[in-house]
């Protein structure tokens, strides 16, 4: 059973979905979608710790031998990432029920749950393999789920939101495929460790400069770096509050993933670094994603949009980590995959349960809802506080370590921009603060109580785990440390 | 009672956090939530008293809570600065509480429960500060210090307040993040350590103009010490209800600032360091430019209590001054300053409240003729006054006496002409408020003479509460006078390792 993990990895979601379908009652598919995640995590927890235990758990599919069978392989970085999809989708689905039935008419709950899995599944898939055209193929099944999802939301404009997630994403994962396409062509090979090894014979050619390109467009694409981000803010907006939070808290992460798998394990982080400008490139979009993404959440009026630029914003901040290429800003931009997951997951969920009583986030809405809505406000304030990078909150540590990274390296001007554009995250949250503490409630909303238990508690586990690992840093630092230290020590260039 | 000296230390810090607790449920009941609030302070101030015992017999007193990150802990110890600086706090916080109980009730104030509750969470804050010990747990409390004084602030929750708390939290977490947060992974990084050290812990042959720049940082990102253009967020928390402008922010908040600075130039630099830093002597004339600066603009005020504000800046920069000068009379002056600045100032800001409660009135101009009304209180402003600007018989002389002194050692001349020329506008905004209230008349009495002559002769003191806690204070003031040397020895033996 054991050995068989890194399969049900994925094999459980997926066969859940279809499930779903045999499943007649709403409330039982939401029971059953719940266990499916809830096993997962179980899996994905298991995985990790044998990953730590006995280092990297190779699977042959099949019983095929890779190179030419399909390889999964989990090291300690997409061990990280498995817990961390696989945690956020069973806390998030535990509101599910409770959300939907407000928010998507009754006849679409099956369809919901079964589109979700499949999210789920083609992102832990993502996450799992080791062969670059099954990445293309688990991208494709997750993206597609995720743009029906979004066109779940009860606006009009979700759909044509989700429309223009389909075009973009479309584009990005076909970049990616011409990418591997072009990559098999020089070394006629698809797997990633097989990838790594043969690449370098064949590093200077152009088609292999050409494959680069395409692969990590593609990706940024996917992950929405400035100023490929037009599809993420109104695709956050107008999806369903449970598809939003799910979306925030994973999606981007799993894209970031396959950036950092790629440049370091694929290509190589002396290829990717040192023969193109990637570092320069990076450091620059992250920047200026940080100061994009910050003042166009202050001026926005939708809650729900002012937390979708402000993730514009914290992806510059990953990328910032990652363009270090040393080990303390990897381990900065792995930390904060896992802090903004927390952050965002808590934050997106508070939105739908304030959407659940009121039926809008539009920021005048939240007048007097401190007073309301006590707990669930209480809870975006420390969210919005572990955003701003408080102490004692997950966003203190990994600022902490991306601050020093870029200290040791003698950036001094970036990491003063860096500081700057935490104080603008300061400005959107207090600004919600202000009207839902000092502002007394709009007569339309007066009667309005807190959120059901079933928002409270997801979203409180996910506030103390904000306060918790901000306080017991053990476990999120050593696994970030040492997965970033061995993808650089891959390449033979460990940095101090 | 036989706790050990450790139990003590921290209950300093978590009594009055979890003393919300019962100041919260008790919130229907006024007496004993006060009561609650008050025998917390005594019990803390208890525990404080005992921890100077335990430091004046040369005992160490180390806690250690938690790791946060890999060589980042939070850890507590005693030294002398730290217990003057605890001593000073839970002592005022008592006094304080009981001037509250007359102010708040006869102000007739909202949310009153939530006023003690926060007030309790500032003071264990601000006891977190003083026995950090390391720079990494003095920022913590140091910004869980603002986020718990912004509610305070903004208590009334009218568009006013609420302009003035977003001053408020906008500039001292601004400066916090941006400033002191990079100073600190700055100094991390080169010294290795963040624990407070006796003679610093920069190696002596460190890059100068580094720790120059690592020290410009500090003093800007200490925002709570007020240094010019930094200081805004001063005047703008004079929104919130008085016993918080008299305790937070002449006393605990800012207080807390120039402690952060006493600390980070003395253990975290050193003397022997500071003294050849490029940025020392850059660093002073801004400071000095705020004194002078800041007393000008006290002169100008008329509403009493932005005057007490702006006499706070500049005397806040006198104790930054004894810092940055590094020599031993100037740590000394400095941290005696800060004890006699409290003293005096929170008796300002008791009579400012006491003078608001009982006549409405809140602007210098309108308190001609007071004395006869409000003697007592007037008293005790004009001794409060003598205190700040630093003559005898008060406290406040002593302190200036050092800095003066350590201003001539260093030979920097200039700053000992900004000191005395502060002095002499301190007697030019100061003491013409309680000369007029007792000598000349109101000028309202003219005008409103036929209608309503007995108001403004009538014998009408605050509240009893309110003046019990003003006698203390201003006695404080002439005893500090006489009884120095506890405060000497303390701030003598911040030096000694």
């Amino acid at each position: 059973m054991l050995a068989h993990l890194p399969i049900l990895q994925v094999i459980v979601p997926l066969i859940g979905a279809p499930v779903c379908v045999l499943l007649s009652r709403a409330r039982l598919v939401w029971l059953f979608a719940l266990i499916v995640s809830g096993l997962s995590f179980i899996v994905s927890a298991l995985l990790l710790q044998q990953v730590l235990m006995s280092g990297t758990v190779i699977y042959e599919l099949g019983g095929w031998d890779a190179p030419w069978g399909i390889e999964y392989r989990i090291d300690k970085l997409n061990g990280f990432l498995l817990l961390i999809i696989s945690a956020m989708s069973t806390l998030v689905l535990f509101a599910a029920q409770t959300s939907i039935n407000k928010e998507i008419p009754a006849e679409k709950h099956t369809h919901f749950y079964i589109l979700y899995l499949l999210s789920l599944t083609g992102m832990l898939g993502v996450v799992v393999t080791g062969d670059a055209f099954n990445v293309f193929v688990f991208l494709e099944i997750s993206s597609l789920s995720s743009y029906a999802l979004i066109a779940l939301g009860k606006d009009r404009r979700a759909l044509w939101a989700a429309y223009q997630y389909l075009i973009l994403g479309t584009i990005g994962a076909t970049f990616i495929l011409i990418g591997i396409g072009l990559m098999y062509q020089m070394t006629g090979t698809l797997n990633m460790a097989d990838l790594a090894a043969r690449l370098p014979e064949v590093a200077q050619t152009k088609t292999v400069f050409t494959a680069f390109a395409f692969v990590i467009t593609g990706i940024c694409l996917k992950l929405a770096l400035f100023p490929l981000h037009l599809w993420l803010p109104n695709a956050y907006t107008y999806a369903p509050s449970i598809v939003t939070a799910f979306l925030a808290a994973t999606a981007t992460k799993v894209a970031f993933y396959l950036l950092i798998r790629f440049t370091y394990s694929v290509f190589g982080g002396s290829f990717s670094f040192t023969t193109l400008p990637l570092q320069f490139l990076f450091m620059t979009l992250g920047l200026l994603g940080i100061f994009v993404g910050s003042i166009a959440a202050i001026y926005q009026t939708n809650v729900k949009q002012i937390f979708a630029y402000s993730s514009i914003a914290q992806i510059g901040y990953m990328v910032i980590g990652f363009s270090i290429s040393s080990v303390t800003g990897l381990t900065a931009a792995l930390l904060h995959i896992f802090n903004h997951a927390l952050m965002k997951g808590a934050l997106f969920l508070a939105l739908g349960a304030v959407m659940y009583r009121i039926g809008s986030v539009q920021i005048n809405q939240f007048q007097g809802l401190g007073q309301q809505m006590p707990l669930t406000m209480a809870a975006i304030l420390v969210a919005g506080l572990s955003l701003i990078g408080m102490p004692l909150t997950v966003g203190f540590v990994s600022k902490w370590y991306l601050l020093s990274a870029l200290i040791e390296k003698g950036w001094w001007p970036v990491a003063l921009l860096i500081l700057i554009g935490s104080l603008l995250t300061l400005v959107y949250v207090w600004k919600i603060v202000e009207i839902a503490y000092f502002k007394p409630s709009l007569s339309t909303n007066s009667t309005v109580i807190e959120a059901p238990l079933a928002f409270l508690i997801p979203i409180w586990l996910l506030v103390i785990a904000n306060i918790y690992f901000g306080v017991d840093t053990r476990l999120s630092v050593e696994v970030a440390h040492a997965a970033s230290e061995s993808l650089l020590q891959a390449q033979g260039q460990v940095r101090p | 009672m036989s706790l050990s000296l450790e139990v003590m230390l921290q209950m300093c810090i978590v009594l009055p956090l979890l003393a919300t607790i019962p100041i919260a449920l008790t919130g229907h009941k006024p007496n004993l939530r006060e009561a609650v609030s008050i025998g917390m302070g005594l019990v803390v101030l208890y525990c404080v008293i005992k921890l100077y015992h335990g430091i004046s017999q040369g005992e160490n007193i180390n806690v250690f809570w938690w790791e946060l990150m890999p060589g980042l802990k939070i850890s507590f110890s005693i030294e002398p600065l730290g217990i003057l600086f605890a001593l000073l706090t839970s002592f005022l916080w008592i006094i304080t509480t009981i001037y509250s109980i007359g102010y708040m009730r006869c102000h007739h104030e909202k949310n009153q429960t939530r006023f003690y509750s926060y007030f309790s969470v500032a003071i264990g804050t601000v006891m977190g500060v003083a026995f950090a010990a390391n720079l990494f747990t003095l920022f913590i409390f140091y910004e869980l210090l603002t986020l718990s004084t912004y509610p305070l602030v903004s208590h009334s929750g009218t568009e006013n307040a609420k302009k003035a708390g977003r001053i408020y939290l906008g500039l001292l977490l601004s400066t916090s993040i941006v400033f002191f947060l990079l100073a600190i992974i700055c100094t991390w990084l080169v010294a290795g350590t963040l624990d407070f050290t006796v003679g610093g812990v920069f190696d002596p042959s460190v890059n100068k103009l580094l720790a120059g720049g690592v020290l410009v940082l500090f003093i800007f990102g200490i925002g709570k010490a007020a240094i010019m253009p930094f200081h805004l967020w001063l005047p703008a928390a004079m929104v919130a209800p008085t016993p918080v402008s008299a305790l937070l922010h002449a006393v605990a908040v800012v207080k807390a600032g120039v402690f952060a600075v006493l600390k980070v130039c003395v253990l975290i630099f050193g003397l022997d360091l500071l003294a050849i830093l490029p940025s020392t002597q850059f660093l002073l004339y801004i400071v000095g430019l705020t004194v002078f600066i800041a007393s000008i603009i006290a002169m100008r005020q008329d509403n009493l209590k932005a005057r007490l504000a702006y006499s706070t800046i500049s005397q806040l920069g006198y104790v930054t001054i004894g810092a940055l000068i590094a020599t031993s009379s100037g740590v000394i002056g400095s941290a005696m300053h800060i004890v006699m600045h409290a003293f005096g100032k929170i008796t300002l800001f008791f009579c400012a409240g006491a003078i608001l409660v009982t006549t409405q009135k809140s602007n210098v101009s309108e308190m001609h003729g007071l004395g006869k009304q409000m003697p007592l209180t007037m008293a005790a402003f004009f001794i409060a006054s003598l205190s700040i600007i630093g003559v005898p018989p008060t406290g406040g002389s002593w302190s200036k006496w050092y800095l003066l002194l350590g201003t001539v050692e260093s030979e920097q001349f200039i700053l000992m002409i900004v000191l005395l020329f502060s002095s002499l506008m301190n007697i030019a905004y100061l003491l013409p408020i309680p000369f007029n209230a007792f000598f000349s008349h109101s000028l309202s009495h003219q005008q409103l003479d036929s209608r309503n002559t007995l108001s403004t002769f009538q014998f009408k003191e605050a509240p009893p509460a309110v003046l019990i806690a003003i006698g203390i204070t201003t006695v404080s003031c002439l005893l500090l006078f006489i009884y120095p040397q506890p405060i000497f020895d303390l701030a003598r033996s911040i030096l000694e390792p």
